[in-house]
């Protein structure tokens, strides 16, 4: 296993943070999601909930923490213990994205500020397989790692006020789909019919941190049916277990 | 049934929030103040969490289609009962047809309304508190009827006013913990968070407080990474955000402090305007 130079503070008077080395890498995040999952398993009734970024954890607790330092003891004794995941908890996630020009709207221009055709930019897109690093800024956000570097665009000088739900975006060096309407300043490629946030489900996402997607392209009448059978609540996303 | 007559600036529904779903980046919502929203619960013998409706600045009309108890908390904005004044802290007995109302605002800045038993509005991911689009509406709209539980005739309930803590609405210091990032700024930015006043910006709301002030800036951004409610953000530009209830999850500005729970309630009853001081809790 690797081993990584951890810092442990209290962050609120509810919760500690516990840091990685200040990078993105799967490794780094294979990390965080072995730690989470120990306290997660060892059903500690004093921790409410622990959150995962890119390279951190937020550990909540449910009455403020009196005493930070034995609170941090225990953390670390319980990460000195923490199992490796394997691969095969991890679900790869194909999702359907129609990249027609009536939902890519920024397209042609990244398309001519890159100097490529949009049969590349569609290409360059779906090929590789994302990483899934934690949710979040939206109920549902995915961020995806893994978008690749003749991609990158930054992003718009004023955002939209109105994105569409399902728009599947770059903004920087980063990828994602918006899970529901929501004003933002990334550029809009194509549009999936996914729904990514469902409040009445058990699993409110079905994606979770260190899961993979890849983005499959679709026609306009394939996204329609794709609709359908959502609305009609008999679609069934295709996923796989992920190897690596 | 209670129903919307006439909505005030913001009405909305609010328990103590959902705090198991932020890993699906949903944000904990709930009351602002929570010690003005708990009082007004544990005035009438409710859970503590129990949901009440929460008002800013200027508050609703609403109509009494049963008959209950009521507390209102918070923010004094001079509310009425079928136009004769009635005081906050205290249990108000309402029957059927009798209508709240709001005036001036007298002090503070959000009120909360709590009836016997808590209103009964949808409960979605263990709370009811309204946030879109986790729940269907993000704030009550005129014509809403909002139930409510039956009132027990065998409930007791105590008919003294309770004194609130004064320091609560008055005080303009705010607790906080360094954040993970404060000790990367420069020594003279160190020193003006602790030394400026801080005035309230317009762009304050349930999402985030913001200043007027403007702070050096020498922090690089960081790799996204974890806020709470409370969490203190220091942008490019040098100005301060405070987060609170309804912020996101996760955030790229640096982080430079945190408030304790009763900073972030003090807060939750200033606007606009007002004035505040950070001081070190440790």
């Amino acid at each position: 296993m690797l081993k990584f130079n951890l810092t442990y503070r209290r962050f609120s008077e509810r919760s500690i943070l516990v840091e990685w080395p200040s990078e993105i890498n799967e490794n780094i995040l294979h990390d965080v999601l072995d730690f989470k999952n120990k306290l997660e398993n060892t059903n500690i009734k004093e921790i409410v909930q622990v959150n995962n970024a890119y390279n951190s954890l937020l550990i909540i607790y449910m009455f403020t923490i009196d005493n930070a330092y034995d609170e941090i003891k225990r953390l670390k004794a319980h990460y000195s213990n923490r199992d490796h995941l394997e691969k095969s908890v991890f679900n790869l996630w194909k999702i359907p994205v129609c990249y027609d020009e009536e939902f890519g709207i920024d397209l042609v221009e990244i398309s001519e500020k890159k100097n490529c055709s949009k049969a590349q930019i569609i290409q360059l897109h779906s090929e590789p397989i994302y990483t899934v690093y934690f949710i979040g800024f939206l109920p549902g956000f995915l961020y995806l790692g893994g978008l690749d570097k003749r991609l990158h665009f930054p992003r718009k000088k004023s955002p939209r006020l109105q994105i569409k739900k399902g728009a599947v975006a770059i903004g920087g060096p980063q990828t994602g789909v918006y899970p529901n309407e929501s004003p933002g300043g990334w550029n809009i490629i194509g549009n999936s019919p996914i729904v990514f946030f469902e409040t009445n489900q058990v699993e409110p996402c079905f994606a979770k941190a260190g899961d993979k997607v890849q983005f499959v392209p679709i026609s306009k009448s394939e996204y329609d049916v794709i609709h359908e059978e959502i609305e009609n609540g008999c679609y069934q996303l295709e996923n796989e277990v992920y190897h690596g | 049934m209670v129903e919307v007559i006439k909505t005030g600036l913001l009405d909305t529904i609010q328990d103590f929030g959902r705090s198991k779903f932020m890993s699906y980046g949903v944000p904990i919502s709930g009351v602002m103040d929570r010690y003005s929203a708990g009082l007004a619960n544990s005035i009438l013998g409710n859970d503590k969490n129990a949901a009440v409706i929460e008002c800013v600045g200027f508050g609703p009309r609403l109509k009494f289609l049963q008959g209950s108890v009521i507390c209102i908390t918070g923010a004094d904005m001079s509310a009425t009962l079928n136009s004769k004044p009635i005081k906050n802290n205290t249990v108000i007995t309402v029957k059927l047809g009798d209508e709240l109302a709001f005036g001036a605002l007298i002090y503070g800045c959000r009120s909360y309304v709590s009836v016997f038993g808590g209103f009964q509005t949808e409960t979605v991911m263990e709370s009811r508190s309204m946030f879109k689009p986790v729940t269907s509406n993000f704030r009550l709209q005129k014509g809403d009827l909002i139930p409510i539980s039956e009132v027990n005739i065998a409930t007791q309930v105590s008919y003294s006013s309770i004194k609130v803590n004064a320091t609560h609405f008055e005080t303009t210091v705010l607790e906080v913990i360094k954040g993970p990032e404060f000790d990367n700024l420069s020594q003279q930015a160190q020193v003006a968070l602790f030394e400026n006043d801080f005035v309230i910006s317009n762009s304050s709301n349930r999402m985030a407080y913001q200043f007027e002030n403007r702070i050096e800036n020498t922090l690089a951004p960081i790799i996204t990474s974890l806020v709470l409610p409370g969490t203190v953000q220091l942008t490019p530009s040098g100005s301060l955000i405070v987060l609170m209830r309804d912020c996101q999850t996760t955030g790229g500005y640096p982080r430079i402090f945190q408030l304790t729970e009763t900073a972030i309630n003090m807060l939750s009853q200033k606007f606009l305007g007002h004035m505040i001081r950070f001081k070190c809790k440790n």
